[in-house]
């Protein structure tokens, strides 16, 4: 338990206060320990790069959860449908969960390149004005984040709903059918109000990964083109360990540290609660 | 009269089971649609990575390979044979592997330990503690990155595989801590206590007594840690490059730097043999898998 605890205490506890610490000095390539107060969140807000890498947080996180949980519900419902070869199905709807940010953005960097990937194969099935460029596309490119990182994630969430779906007893749906509720019903007004745990956890592990979607980026575009698809920890390595603004990129640490703390806080603390009353 | 209503009852029956039969069938066209889709860039690297540049110049996406050409793959793992800039997987596949065995093993038994004592050793606080460890599975790794670089410099494991071995046991604990805390949990205290009053002490207990009945909980802690140290980039890449890199990070810079001519079918094969291990873990023991994905979602 010792080891545990202190290791933690040290590495986790201890590093964020020292990133926090660091965050209010002038550090550059060396940490300097003189404090300088705010200076670094203000240049930090700044920076248009920042504000770009939070825009497209904003906008990657909404587009990632709407299609993630809708794409996950509508799989989980219909794979509960006492359906045949559910196994496999369920098997190939997950299986990008086991594959690293690195190897799907690779793969998906090629399917969308425009001069050999789907255009190419649009093109030469006979639709010549075809374009599908938006890798290289500075208005488009964040959204083909989106169509990896969905690949990547429906499939968990599906995972969670099944799980949830099946945990609820039978006696409820059958009360429900002999009410005359026919399926939609059923689903919409009884099972999806009592997946309301289940709503929330993905929520907030879904945010969770696209606040800190780093490799899936570093893969597609390298936040590119120019710095149209920069998040905010590409942002903070690329300050911390190409630019060196060390001071600067700590700040931008703990902006995130703080947007996640503000998500999974409620969350263990709403978890706790429930393990508590039971 | 009741004649009529039997056949018009017959009728709505008829009728209730063709919309059941076309309901069917929209259920299977999506559910495959979607399978199409999940499956689509599988497919893509694998017919990919066995052309040559010349068919993927001419093809599609999806046309079929002229046969079963493996070079990409042979290039991918061990490289063209000329000297410098001669980029290949071998040597960082292993760093992998010597990443990934001992950092499994000591975050799984660490978390094993701080599990145990966490439910059958409970002490004044100990809900404080779990969920002390318990916010280390969410920070953004980002906020320890810097302090994290200058504690391996002055350790003088920078830039190497032990550095990296370090790094992914210390932030795989609270993982472990929480699966194997849940784990325990429901194993029954009582069965503990009789021990305790036969004189049995600390370690004696855990090896004889938890440790044996743990297997399942073993599994989905390996698997999930085997799948998160394997997969993991921002850590490779952060504090190790050249000769020290991990599997990822040696992919990414292979697909980045291909010097000349974009070799696409090296790309895809390389990419699939950065991902096999998991893939096979996945296929092999995908119970375990999702067990861990939702247990450490759901429970959390």
């Amino acid at each position: 338990m010792a080891p545990a605890v202190g290791l933690i205490g040290w590495f986790v506890y201890g590093f964020v206060l020292w990133t926090l610490y660091i965050s209010f000095t002038n550090s550059k390539i060396l940490p300097k320990y003189e404090l300088w107060g705010v200076g670094q969140y203000v240049k930090l807000w700044g920076s248009r790069k920042w504000l770009i890498a939070v825009d497209n947080l904003l906008i990657f996180t909404a587009l990632f959860l709407i299609f993630c949980v809708v794409i996950g519900i509508i799989l989980a419902i219909f794979l509960d449908q006492k359906i045949r070869a559910e196994g496999v199905l369920r098997t190939i709807y997950l299986y990008p969960m086991a594959l690293s940010f690195i190897v799907t953005g690779t793969a998906w960097k090629w399917i969308l390149n425009p001069t050999l990937g789907i255009q190419k194969m649009f093109i030469d099935w006979g639709f010549e004005n075809f374009t599908f460029d938006w890798l290289v596309n500075r208005e488009m490119a964040i959204y083909t984040i989106v169509i990896a990182g969905v690949w990547q994630s429906a499939g968990f969430v599906m995972a969670l709903f099944l799980a949830g779906l099946r945990s609820v007893e039978d006696e409820i749906v059958k009360a429900a059918k002999i009410d005359g509720a026919n399926l939609f019903t059923v689903y919409w007004k009884i099972l999806l109000p009592m997946m309301r745990p289940v709503f929330f956890t993905s929520f907030v592990i879904l945010v969770h990964i696209s606040i800190k979607s780093y490799d899936l980026i570093v893969a597609l575009t390298q936040g590119g083109p120019g710095i149209s698809t920069t998040m905010p920890a590409l942002y903070m390595t690329q300050t911390a360990f190409h630019k060196s603004q060390v001071g600067l990129s700590a700040a931008s640490a703990m902006m995130m540290f703080m947007a996640v703390a503000a998500v999974i806080i409620p969350y263990l603390y709403s978890e706790l609660r429930r393990e508590n009353a039971r | 009269m009741q004649d009529k209503t039997h056949s018009s009852y017959k009728q709505l029956e008829q009728k209730s089971k063709y919309t059941n039969m076309f309901l069917r069938w929209f259920l299977y066209f999506v559910l495959v649609i979607f399978a199409f889709y999940f499956i689509f860039p599988l497919y893509v690297m694998v017919v990919t990575s066995l052309k040559t540049m010349e068919e993927i110049r001419q093809g599609t996406l999806l046309t079929w390979p002229s046969g079963l050409n493996f070079d990409s793959w042979l290039v991918a793992w061990g490289g063209r044979g000329y000297g410098a800039g001669d980029t290949f997987l071998k040597p960082y596949f292993w760093n992998s592997i010597k990443m990934v065995v001992p950092a499994v093993f000591f975050s799984t038994f660490i978390g094993a330990m701080a599990g145990y004592v966490l439910t059958k050793w409970r002490f004044k606080g100990d809900k404080w503690v779990f969920l002390f460890l318990l916010f280390g599975c969410f920070i953004p790794y980002q906020a320890i990155l810097l302090p994290m670089a200058r504690t391996l410099g002055v350790l003088g494991i920078s830039n190497s595989v032990i550095g990296l071995v370090l790094v992914h046991t210390v932030y795989g604990i609270p993982f472990t801590t929480l699966f194997f805390r849940n784990f325990y949990v429901s194993i029954p205290s009582e069965l503990v206590k009789a021990a305790r009053i036969d004189g049995a002490g600390f370690f004696k207990i855990f090896f004889k007594i938890l440790l044996p009945v743990s297997t399942p909980i073993i599994v989905v802690t390996i698997i999930w840690q085997f799948t998160q140290i394997w997969n993991d980039f921002l850590f490779g890449s952060t504090f190790s490059f050249g000769e020290a890199a991990p599997i990822q990070v040696a992919l990414n810079n292979m697909v980045l730097s291909s010097t000349s001519v974009k070799e696409y079918n090296v790309d895809m094969a390389s990419a699939i043999i950065a991902g096999i291990p998991t893939l096979i873990v996945y296929v092999l023991a995908g119970k375990y898998f999702i067990r861990g994905l939702t247990s450490g979602a759901v429970k959390g």
